[in-house]
């Protein structure tokens, strides 16, 4: 009996989680990157909490402002079992809303397009993390580093890291909005652009 | 969901026009739309002749070169940066891109869809003035003091020689135009447009226009039958009138017309159907206002009659520079335009002359321009310098057939005269036996002043080595060409004898820093720019491409181009004479038509101190390359 309730639950995905793994169904070549960052509470992804997610699309080496997705999200004591998951609180136009909406949000809004962040593998712990409360599996995407291109580009030793101020200034790109995660986004994926022709990807 | 990213944006565009005649919401309509485009150094937005795009361009960070295509070489004319707009053509043309717009540094753009701007544009006058003018004034930012004079106009095409440098002249129109009342019979008007030989008449009341008739509407209206002739000019006029104010530009005249699609507009006070009536602007005064477009100007000489029709022609050319010269035209390119449009003439005018005489020449010729003409550089009216060269014949017809071309430079020399080019006081001219003959007889020429230098020599060397065809065979223009360049090709006496001469005169600042002007004479005290400033560019620009053999360069402002791109060790050097030459060929270019003359002389009195140091700023190049042929034809004992 238990058993079976288990395997039921097992199986019984949320549609949101079923419909963003239909998108890795065919296997083209995809060309759309989205480019985003994470700001959290901390840098402690097991403890911390995402505040808010700023991400722009990049398809044919183009930003395409209007290809953007942002989010802030309420700081209250999670508890999944309050949250609805069938993708209700749909008609939220509220500033802020709950981490698990942000995240179904986040996930239709990326759909099947590589990753692209500064330090990205913080970003992608952190969003796992919430998953992963989710009782779902990890994110299926791509995901390509900036921090990484440029170790590449510059034949640095892997130990080294340079922190997205830093390339900014060697690329000369203004920081202006630097801290938020839409400015980091959009910081991210101007320099994105420029590793990506340097490397030649 | 509001967008931070197209906020950033928006915060960027706000600062810059035309997007700081909008709302901040509409900005930021528009900013959340834009897509970011990022340019590596040198990379292409757009060339000549491509596509026009879906959208134009705002400069973010970085800088964009917009470059046209002048004689094969790539001519940078305007530089574009932070906040700047490009490739507005697409708002105002259907045709392709007619400048190639290239980062020159790491470039971040910001791409507006046309689609998306366009209401904005109909819908606010100051963005379509700010367009039209940014597109038509030849100015990237018309309301920006530093850029003035900058050219930018995607709609200039110096490589087909038909720029539309005069496109954007305010128009001149008919001032105080015929009209007639709203009761006044159809028959009465048509007879009224006959008497002052007009093609529509306006109707007004009280000054003010309400309605027009044009030969169209007697055309349509009357002659049909549709109306009888004895009705009032109301039943028939055309409203409302399209008015527009003063100080149109030929551009924006002809897209008012387009627009509405009439041959007439109504110069008003204030440009609406509310003031008085200023004036009338009709198809044709277009027409004449383009009169002098270079394009234009060049078909007129093909079609010249006489001598009197080429001279009129050149005194448009003079207008022409003059104007160009106003609105800060690179004066490079107006040496290559009224290159082609002196050569024209000079073409007709042998043209004409062998109709005159009426038997085809006996032989295969060459007509050749040398001096300022043959660099390109004839900027004013000065003197003609030209000869012929023929083919070889046989001895015994040899006198016949140099008569036959003697004749015919004998005539054409006379036209020239009469289109204005004054006979040459030294008889450097191709009615002069001495100058008009056979191929051999010129190469044999050319290696006695190279081989035999002497003082005349070089002299001849100087005037002669700056050809130019204008008429006939190019064969013998390279067979003359390689010829020499066979005689020069390591002649290090020749060179040393060139180089002597190139550097004759020193640069022209006294001991203390001054002037060095005319001792004695009608001159005195003035400062002669010929043989002081610009001789010795000119002499050392022709000395190392002559040392170099770099062919069909004969233009000094080319020629050091040239030696820069061959001389990567040398370049700053030559671009700075390049340069130089330039600046000094514009002061020498305003003083001659201000004052009629060749221009030679600059009154230094009359000199601003700003002008001063521009041409006192010319002066350390020219110290810079007579040092480099000192050095390289090892002339320190020479001289």
């Amino acid at each position: 009996m238990n058993w079976n309730w288990f395997k039921k639950i097992a199986k019984d995905k949320p549609k949101f989680w079923e419909t963003y793994l239909s998108n890795f169904e065919d296997k083209e070549r995809r060309n759309r990157y989205v480019v985003f960052d994470c700001e959290s509470t901390g840098l402690d992804y097991k403890k911390d909490r995402i505040l808010s997610i700023g991400a722009v699309a990049i398809v044919d080496n183009v930003i395409e402002v209007k290809d953007y997705f942002e989010v802030f999200v309420i700081q209250e004591l999670f508890k999944p079992e309050s949250v609805p998951i069938h993708g209700i609180m749909r008609n939220g136009n509220e500033d802020k809303i709950v981490e698990v909406e942000a995240i179904i949000r986040f996930l239709e809004y990326v759909k099947d397009a590589t990753l692209v962040g500064h330090h990205v593998n913080f970003d992608i712990e952190l969003i796992n993390e919430a998953l992963s409360k989710l009782d779902l599996g990890k994110i299926k995407n791509d995901y390509m580093d900036t921090d990484a291109m440029y170790q590449k580009l510059k034949y640095l030793p892997y130990e080294e890291h340079r922190s997205l101020d830093e390339l900014c200034d060697i690329y000369k790109i203004r920081k202006s909005d630097r801290h938020t995660a839409s400015g980091d986004a959009f910081i991210t994926a101007l320099l994105f652009l420029k590793l990506k022709k340097k490397l030649e990807i | 969901m509001n967008n931070s990213i197209a906020q950033r944006i928006a915060d960027f565009l706000k600062h810059y026009e035309p997007f700081t005649y909008l709302s901040s919401d509409d900005v930021y309509t528009i900013a959340t739309q834009v897509k970011v485009l990022y340019f590596e150094k040198n990379k292409i937005l757009f060339q000549i002749n491509d596509k026009t795009h879906d959208n134009f361009y705002v400069v973010n960070s970085g800088e964009i070169g917009l470059n046209i295509t002048s004689d094969s070489d790539d001519v940078l004319i305007d530089k574009c940066d932070d906040g700047d707009i490009i490739g507005l053509r697409p708002f105002f043309a259907k045709d392709n891109y007619l400048m190639t717009a290239k980062a020159r540094e790491e470039t971040i753009l910001y791409a507006i869809p046309i689609e998306i701007f366009k209401p904005y544009v109909s819908q606010n006058q100051d963005i379509l003035n700010f367009l039209l003018e940014s597109f038509a004034s030849n100015t990237r930012n018309p309301h920006s003091k530093e850029n003035k004079g900058k050219l930018i106009s995607e709609n200039v095409i110096y490589n087909e020689q038909t720029t539309e440098i005069q496109y954007y002249q305010p128009i001149k129109y008919t001032k105080n135009p015929i009209t007639s009342k709203a009761n006044h019979l159809i028959k009465d008007i048509a007879k009224k447009m006959v008497d002052h030989k007009i093609g529509s008449i306006i109707v007004e009341k009280s000054n003010l226009p309400i309605g027009i008739i044009t030969d169209k509407d007697l055309r349509s209206k009357i002659a049909t039958g549709l109306f009888p002739i004895d009705i009032d000019a109301k039943q028939i006029m055309s409203t409302p009138v399209i008015t527009v104010a003063e100080n149109l530009s030929i551009a924006e005249a002809q897209i008012m017309m387009l627009k509405y699609n009439v041959g007439h507009l109504c110069v008003t006070i204030d440009g609406t159907i509310h003031s008085e009536i200023k004036g009338i602007i009709s198809e044709h005064d277009i027409v004449v206002a383009q009169a002098n477009n270079p394009g234009v100007l060049i078909k007129q000489c093909k079609r010249a009659s006489n001598s009197t029709d080429l001279r009129i022609i050149r005194e448009k050319l003079t207008e022409l520079i003059q104007q160009s010269l106003d609105k800060n035209i690179p004066i490079n390119h107006l040496c290559s335009i009224a290159g082609e449009i002196n050569t024209a003439i000079s073409k007709r005018a042998i043209e004409l002359a062998i109709e005159k005489i009426g038997t085809p020449p006996p032989t295969r010729f060459s007509w050749m321009a040398m001096g300022s003409q043959g660099r390109k550089e004839q900027l004013l009216m000065t003197d003609q310098d030209n000869f012929i060269i023929f083919e070889d014949v046989p001895d015994k017809e040899y006198e016949n057939i140099k008569s036959y071309f003697l004749q015919l430079a004998e005539r054409v020399t006379k036209t020239l005269n009469k289109v204005g080019y004054e006979f040459c006081p030294a008889n450097m001219m191709a009615s002069n036996p001495q100058w008009c003959k056979s191929l051999t007889d010129w190469k044999k020429q050319f290696n006695l002043w190279i081989n035999a230098p002497g003082d005349n020599g070089i002299l001849m060397c100087s005037i002669f080595f700056d050809y130019d065809l204008v008429y006939g065979d190019e064969a013998f223009v390279d067979k003359i060409t390689q010829n020499i360049f066979d005689n020069t090709n390591k002649n290090g006496l020749f060179f040393a004898y060139l180089g002597a001469d190139a550097i004759k005169s020193p640069p022209p600042l006294g001991f203390f820093k001054q002037f060095i002007v005319e001792n004695d004479g009608e001159n005195k005290d003035s400062f002669d720019i010929k043989a002081r400033a610009l001789m010795p560019l000119i002499d050392a620009a022709r000395l190392l491409a002559l040392n170099k053999e770099t062919r069909n360069v004969n233009n000094t402002y080319l020629r050091f181009k040239k030696l820069a791109e061959l001389e990567p060790q040398n370049q700053d050097l030559h671009e700075a004479c390049a340069d130089a030459f330039l600046t000094l060929l514009t002061f020498r270019t305003e003083e001659g038509l201000l004052n009629e003359n060749s221009g030679r002389y600059l009154n230094l009195k009359e000199l601003s101190k700003l002008d001063k140091v521009k041409l006192k700023n010319c002066f350390s190049p020219i110290e810079g390359i007579q040092e480099l042929i000192k050095t390289r034809f090892q002339l320190t004992y020479f001289t």
